[in-house]
């Protein structure tokens, strides 16, 4: 509806009131506009090629206003017609050659706007500015300027550094306080203390016209502080909202059914009771019952089985499971809380709060640290005051020296600057880094544990025996897999067209929900199904069964492994480390994928407490366990390990109790992300070691004082670029 | 020495003007991605003519 021509013609508003209604129009057309912005996360676009692919390709879309991809978060947001939707832009963009994934924008829109980030590289801006001009001035004094001069620049340098120190100083001021408050001493209250204590000695020292003013480090202390908190909040943020954009990745709604109207509602708005269509691709919103329709289910992500399960009337199905062949009305026994999804929540819950709190590398750094700088800065000016017989400003002109020496510029920088590094190189591997201490974590780690479905394979089966069929029947199989979508089915029909199989002519193709598809081939009737359906004797492994007038054939499936899976466990044995596999699916599958990657320990039908408590005697054993897995039977194990690693495509559960989230389809990355962290870590302490040997160079001559601050402002500096230069090692 | 009353107000003059600029950049939202922009340069699409 055009905006423009509200009064006239056709418009609906012929009433009293429709002068107020353009606004009301507009504003709604307002709200159109928004809904009509799709945002999609790219996890494999790295390179200007990718931007113009990605951009020009969606641009040829019907209905596609304008792309535009933000390289920095991974992700392309879509300005188009309403009508256009994520799920018509994906496979776009699967032909193109990029894995593409719906986000929630509402969601998003939050997370765009980082005010918090903004806020700090204003302030990081200030102090620069004051920072660069006070050094012109300080430069001047330390060559030589007298008297008048000096008193001068001291004076300019005042009136820049005073408001700076206000401003850009806040976020220290307020942690330090915050961290008083509750009777800790954390890291920002030395800086705090070092921070306040330099600008009033200057200020006092400039009014009595003294030869040494701190303005400059002061200034430069907030400077270089801030630029390891920004640091710090940028590494966070990326990882926040690409937490939130995988959160965001289920769309949680379900069909309701009312009086045959089926409607679109939120799943929380579902009650006991309550009917609910899932159609054949789609995950049960609930727990429930089936009331009418058969189909079969992946159980995979709640029990690791890779064999698709029979339902029809009066079977129960799960929240989480996902329906492939045929439409199914459910009703609704538990939803929202009380359903089995947020039961698994529990054992999560449980998990967590045996799992200890990790200290991280920093916090250890900052609990030796402050009250040592406290005691030697006092200790100083205790001395100093009893050698000099009461002089204070001498006494505390000492102190302050040696706080600002003292303060960790470099220590503030030693761990953001690393871990930034580190983490960005993941990022562009295709590793998210979820938690801060993740990578301090995942150093540590000498036993892996691994999850099959879904993890080491992509829960997607090919077939073994194709070729162990007769001709005539390869033909009449693949004539049959062709009319369903089931993914054996599927798998098979790859399979055929890849060894260049004719389908067979058949008629009369139906398929029976459920248990599998039927036709007619040259006057005999031929189905390929489930074994009781066709009256073969089931196998024990994956399997779709053939029948061809008389005769019977079995197919069994193997899940295809997860590209990349080969090269990680080898990398992961050739680094030194145990790897075990976990799994809820049957012996036989799992032993399968265990000769294959050649994992001599590993586990089959175990259920999700089983594997919790796996990891957690390995832990009390004293192993260091990683344990990567998707499923919801996986989740408490995540919980319950040092730390984790989840695939993008597991639930949301098992992504939000992980630590690490894997954006790509390729597994390899995971042994990069353990040489990593551990070259990380290394480079951690490299950097605490360098602050420490600078402040063991300045400090004694700051405690006899003979510290200038033309000595402080070369420690400061110069530590600070040596372990930001230390931590771009990283390789 | 009477030149210091003119490049000292001089220098923060222009270093403000700098300051004012980055505020500028950073309220119209230009370090959002400034991966993309970095890449954004080699792009070859309107190499040939200017964008429409």
């Amino acid at each position: 509806m055009s905006l423009a021509e509200p009064f006239e013609g056709h418009s609906p508003s012929a009433c009293p009131a429709c002068v107020a209604a353009p606004s009301a129009q507009r504003i709604a057309a307002l709200q159109e506009e928004k809904r009509g912005r799709i945002m999609l996360s790219l996890p494999t676009a790295h390179c200007a090629a990718c931007m113009s692919t990605v951009e020009n390709g969606l641009q040829a879309v019907p209905g596609v206003h304008s792309a535009r991809v933000n390289l920095t978060l991974r992700r392309v947001s879509v300005d188009a017609e309403a009508k256009v939707t994520a799920e018509s832009l994906i496979p776009v963009l699967a032909g193109l050659g990029y894995e593409a994934h719906e986000l929630d924008a509402g969601l998003l829109s939050a997370t765009e706007t980082d005010k918090q980030g903004r806020d700090l590289l204003m302030r990081l801006a200030v102090a620069g500015f004051a920072m660069m001009n006070v050094m012109l001035l300080s430069v001047a004094v330390w060559s030589g300027a007298t008297d008048a001069t000096r008193d001068l620049f001291h004076w300019i340098s005042a009136a820049i550094a005073l408001p700076t120190v206000v401003f850009a100083g806040q976020p220290f001021f307020k942690s330090a306080w915050a961290s008083l408050r509750v009777g800790r001493l954390g890291m920002d209250v030395p800086i705090s203390l070092a921070i306040l204590l330099a600008s009033s000695i200057s200020l006092f020292e400039t009014i009595y016209s003294g030869h040494h003013a701190y303005f400059d480090a002061a200034v430069m202390l907030t400077f270089f502080l801030l630029a390891g908190r920004y640091l710090d909040h940028r590494t966070r943020a990326v990882a926040r909202s690409a937490a939130e954009e995988l959160a965001a990745l289920e769309v949680p709604r379900a069909l309701r059914v009312e009086d045959g109207v089926e409607t679109l509602v939120s799943i929380s708005a579902l009650q006991r009771g309550d009917l609910v269509r899932v159609r054949p691709g789609g995950r049960m919103p609930v727990d429930g019952t089936v009331v009418e329709g058969t189909s079969e289910v992946d159980r995979s992500l709640l029990t690791g089985e890779s064999l698709p399960a029979f339902v029809g009337p009066d079977t129960s199905v799960a929240a989480g499971e996902v329906n492939l062949t045929g439409p199914l009305l459910v009703r609704v026994t538990a939803a929202g809380r009380d359903s089995s999804l947020h039961r698994m929540a529990d054992l999560v819950a449980v998990a967590e709060s045996a799992k200890n709190r990790y200290t991280s590398l920093a916090e250890r750094a900052a609990r030796a640290y402050s009250p040592l700088v406290h005691l030697l800065s006092f200790s100083a000016f205790g001395f100093w005051m009893w050698q000099t017989g009461g002089d204070l400003r001498f006494a505390i002109n000492i102190s302050a020296a040696v706080l600002i020496i003292t303060c960790p510029c470099a220590l503030g920088l030693a761990v953001p600057a690393v871990v930034t590094a580190a983490s960005g190189k993941l990022f562009r591997k295709g590793l998210l880094i979820k938690d801060g201490t993740a990578l301090e974590r995942l150093a540590e780690v000498d036993t892996v544990v691994f999850d099959k479905t879904g993890t080491l394979t992509m829960g997607m089966p090919a077939v073994n025996d194709f070729e162990s069929l007769p001709h005539a029947a390869r033909g009449v199989a693949l004539g049959l897999a062709a009319a369903s979508s089931h993914p054996l089915a599927q798998a098979l029909v790859k399979a055929g067209t890849a060894l260049g199989v004719p389908p067979a002519n058949l008629t009369d193709l139906a398929e029976v929900a459920g248990y599998g598809i039927t036709g007619n081939w040259q006057g005999q009737t031929v189905r390929l199904g489930r074994a009781e359906w066709i009256g073969a004797p089931p196998l024990a492994a994956t399997a779709t069964y053939l029948a061809v007038g008389e005769a019977r054939y079995a197919l069994s499936f193997t899940d295809s492994l997860r590209p990349g899976a080969e090269a990680a466990i080898a990398a992961l044995k050739a680094q030194g480390l145990t790897v075990h596999l976990l799994s809820g699916d049957h012996a036989t599958a799992v032993s399968a994928i265990a000769d294959q990657l050649e994992i001599p320990s590993w586990q089959a039908g175990v259920l999700p407490a089983e594997k919790a408590g796996f990891v957690a005697d390995l832990q009390a054993a004293g192993r260091k366990v990683l344990m990567v897995g998707d499923g919801l039977n996986d989740t408490a194990a995540l919980a319950a390990a040092h730390v984790s690693i989840s695939p993008a495509s597991s639930l949301d559960a098992a992504r939000t109790a992980s630590d690490i989230v894997l954006l790509g389809k390729d597994m390899s990355p995971i042994a990069d992300a353990l040489r990593i962290s551990r070259q990380s870590t290394a480079r951690i302490r490299e950097n605490f070691g360098l602050s420490a040997a600078y402040n063991v160079i300045a400090v004694p001559l700051a405690l006899v004082g003979l510290a200038t601050p033309l000595i402080a402002a070369l420690a400061m500096s110069l530590s600070s670029i040596t372990v930001s230069l230390n931590a771009l090692r990283i390789k | 020495m009477e030149i210091l009353a003119y490049l000292i107000p001089a220098s923060l003059f222009l270093g403000g003007v700098g300051l004012a600029a980055f505020f500028w950049a950073l309220k119209s939202k230009q370090f959002e991605d400034p991966q993309g922009d970095a890449n954004r340069i080699l792009k070859t699409d309107y190499d040939d003519r200017p964008k429409p």
